[in-house]
């Protein structure tokens, strides 16, 4: 008897799991300092436990839109002036950054953003500063991320800000994991690092996503990985969603080919299209 | 030729009042390290602090009822600044900001005075200003009672912030925030309390400090200048560093009373005023940093 119970309610769970995104963005329009308009009408959703891609290039909106959705946005005077968020069916406009996190939602910041003064375990144990649980159980918790990130163990009494980038991206995941979150919005993990890393904390990802179940909302410009990674994917252009769909699909689509994975009918795209974006993301 | 013990003697003097304007310094690094705002008015809250303690002495409390009621006083001065002040400026720029406290020392001195009135007053610590009778008879130093307490006491004070920030949780947050708001905010420090903590604690450093001074020098407006003498402290150590502010407050109570008994002379006395901020605008050319101030580390 208990046991149909149990599994019937099991099911109830599962189907609303497949009905109920654990994100869900309806079409919502941002402006910074009252003025700039950035977002025009961006909707996404994100199902729970997958892992979703958000691509674009410089200044499509990307991180724009991860902290509209954490609110973090507010402390970069932008606001978000149409639509709605929906984190776990829970509208989020009015919730504060801390609030979400104690929810289950956390981002993990472009540039990673470790403590620079502070080793890399107390970097993780700041993680779990909303949290209050006892010192033994912060053990386990370090050693759970410690099982998924071998290197920050080696390194855990360094000061996170003389550690390598790849190491401070995985400091800065490591951290996010450690408020135990349902839901991780991850901005740029690639930046700056060598594919070789990139691989290495995508497979991190991928690992905290089956093995953890947390559900993923991925921002990169670098399209080929993300996509190889994440379940499905949207595009991003100038504020709008140009197009979405399965991963696969996408990363077989002719026009994104193209377009976001540098190759086209005539080959790659020339370096000096590349030398000359880079250029403007540096004075821009 | 020059005494040794007279030397000396100069020496630890210097170093003993050294002690004390690290404290007020200490005061302004706690503010500055965890929101970027340099408190003009943290000799407002030095005056403040201790007029009030005093002024509940007046009143008939005894000193170990007035210490608590006057702490538990600063700490909420702290927190209502941090609430009433600062939190409706948040995001604004350092400038304003530091308007906002320049402000707030008029209405904390005014405040004060209203309450507590202008008079001078007198502190008792019950330890005199008197040298030590057996240092006395050993060396023939002459070191007050009173500044070696002072120093104790602002050495305690120090040793327990430190131990605050190096192994409480509230402390590992509150490095966490002097590092990077942002990211503390994105995995749910809450800045508020942290804030709050801060200010609260920057109040009760005010007080003990007004005190030290207080004993020494009576209790009056002049305290509020007592800021002014932490300026070239912070400078020297940089606006961050603990351990800078520590040291460059025993160099600059060192250098000052040096420069009076064994330079003042040559210029007719009166350096002791002006000698600090000379070494504060040597470091601003050669070192402006400050001792530790702190490396920003950086790696790409
Ligand atoms: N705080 C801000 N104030 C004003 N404009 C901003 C602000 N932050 C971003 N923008 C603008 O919003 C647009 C989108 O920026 P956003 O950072 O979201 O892009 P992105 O897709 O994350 O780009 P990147 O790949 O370079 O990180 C850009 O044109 C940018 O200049
Ligand atoms: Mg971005």
């Amino acid at each position: 008897m208990t046991v149909s119970v149990a599994s019937a309610v099991e099911r109830t769970a599962a189907v609303e799991a497949a009905v109920q995104p654990v994100l869900a963005v309806k079409n919502i329009e941002v402006i910074y300092n009252h003025v700039i308009l950035v977002l025009r009408g961006v909707s996404l959703e994100v199902p729970q436990g997958k892992i979703v891609a958000l691509l674009g290039g410089n200044g499509a909106g990307k991180s724009t839109t991860l902290k509209s959705i954490s609110t973090l946005l507010g402390s970069e005077r932008g606001a978000v002036t149409k639509g709605s968020i929906e984190f776990r069916g829970q509208r989020t406009d009015q919730l504060t950054p801390g609030e979400l996190v104690g929810m289950g939602l956390v981002q993990v910041m472009e540039g990673r953003h470790c403590f620079g003064h502070l080793t890399a375990e107390e970097n993780l144990i700041t993680g779990a500063y909303a949290r209050s649980i006892s010192r033994s159980q912060l053990r386990e918790e370090l050693d759970r991320i410690y099982a998924y990130f071998p290197r920050l163990k080696v390194r855990r009494s360094s000061l996170a800000g003389y550690t390598s980038g790849g190491e401070q991206q995985m400091i800065a995941i490591g951290r996010a994991m450690m408020a135990k979150p349902n839901m991780l919005l991850l901005d740029e993990p690639s930046m700056g690092l060598a594919p070789q890393i990139v691989a290495e904390i995508f497979e991190i990802v991928r690992d905290l996503n089956q093995k953890e179940g947390v559900s993923i909302l991925l921002a990169e410009q670098n399209t080929n990985v993300a996509l190889k990674f994440a379940d499905y994917g949207y595009i991003l252009e100038s504020g709008r969603i140009m197009m979405d769909g399965p991963a696969k699909a996408l990363a077989d689509n002719k026009d994104v080919k193209e377009f976001y994975l540098g190759m086209s009918s005539e080959g790659r795209k020339s370096f000096r299209d590349i030398k000359s974006y880079r250029r403007r993301k540096r004075w821009v | 030729m020059l005494d040794f013990w007279f030397f000396l003697e100069v020496l630890v003097g210097g170093l003993l009042s050294g002690t004390m304007y690290a404290l007020v310094a200490l005061g302004f690094v706690l503010i500055y390290k965890a929101s970027s705002v340099f408190n003009f008015a943290q000799g407002a809250m030095v005056f403040f602090a201790v007029l009030s303690f005093v002024g509940f002495m007046e009143l008939g409390l005894p000193f170990w009822a007035a210490l608590p009621v006057t702490v538990g006083l600063m700490i909420l001065v702290g927190m209502g600044t941090e609430r009433f002040v600062l939190r409706p400026l948040v995001n604004q720029s350092e400038d304003t900001l530091l308007m906002a406290t320049i402000g707030l020392a008029f209405v904390i001195e005014g405040v004060a005075q209203l309450a507590w009135g202008v008079d001078v007053r007198r502190l008792d610590l019950g330890i005199r200003d008197e040298p030590i009778n057996w240092v006395m008879d050993k060396t023939g130093m002459l070191v007050s009672q009173l500044d070696v307490t002072a120093a104790a006491v602002a050495g305690i004070m120090v040793a327990a912030l430190a131990l605050l920030f190096s192994h409480t949780k509230v402390g590992r947050g509150l490095r966490a925030v002097a590092d990077d708001h942002a990211a503390a905010l994105s995995i749910g420090i809450p800045l508020k309390h942290i804030w709050m903590l801060v200010w609260a604690t920057a109040g009760v450093v005010a007080l003990v400090a007004g005190m030290l001074w207080g004993a020494r020098s009576g209790v009056q407006f002049a305290l509020v200048w007592v800021a002014l003498k932490a300026l070239p402290v912070l400078i020297i150590g940089g606006f961050t560093s603990v351990p800078g502010v520590i040291l460059a407050g025993l160099i600059v109570g060192a250098v000052e009373k040096l420069g009076e008994v064994f330079i003042g002379p040559f210029f007719g006395g009166g350096i002791e005023g002006w000698a600090p901020y000379m070494l504060a605008v040597l470091f601003l050319l050669i070192r402006p940093e400050g001792l530790f101030g702190e490396k920003i580390i950086r790696r790409v």
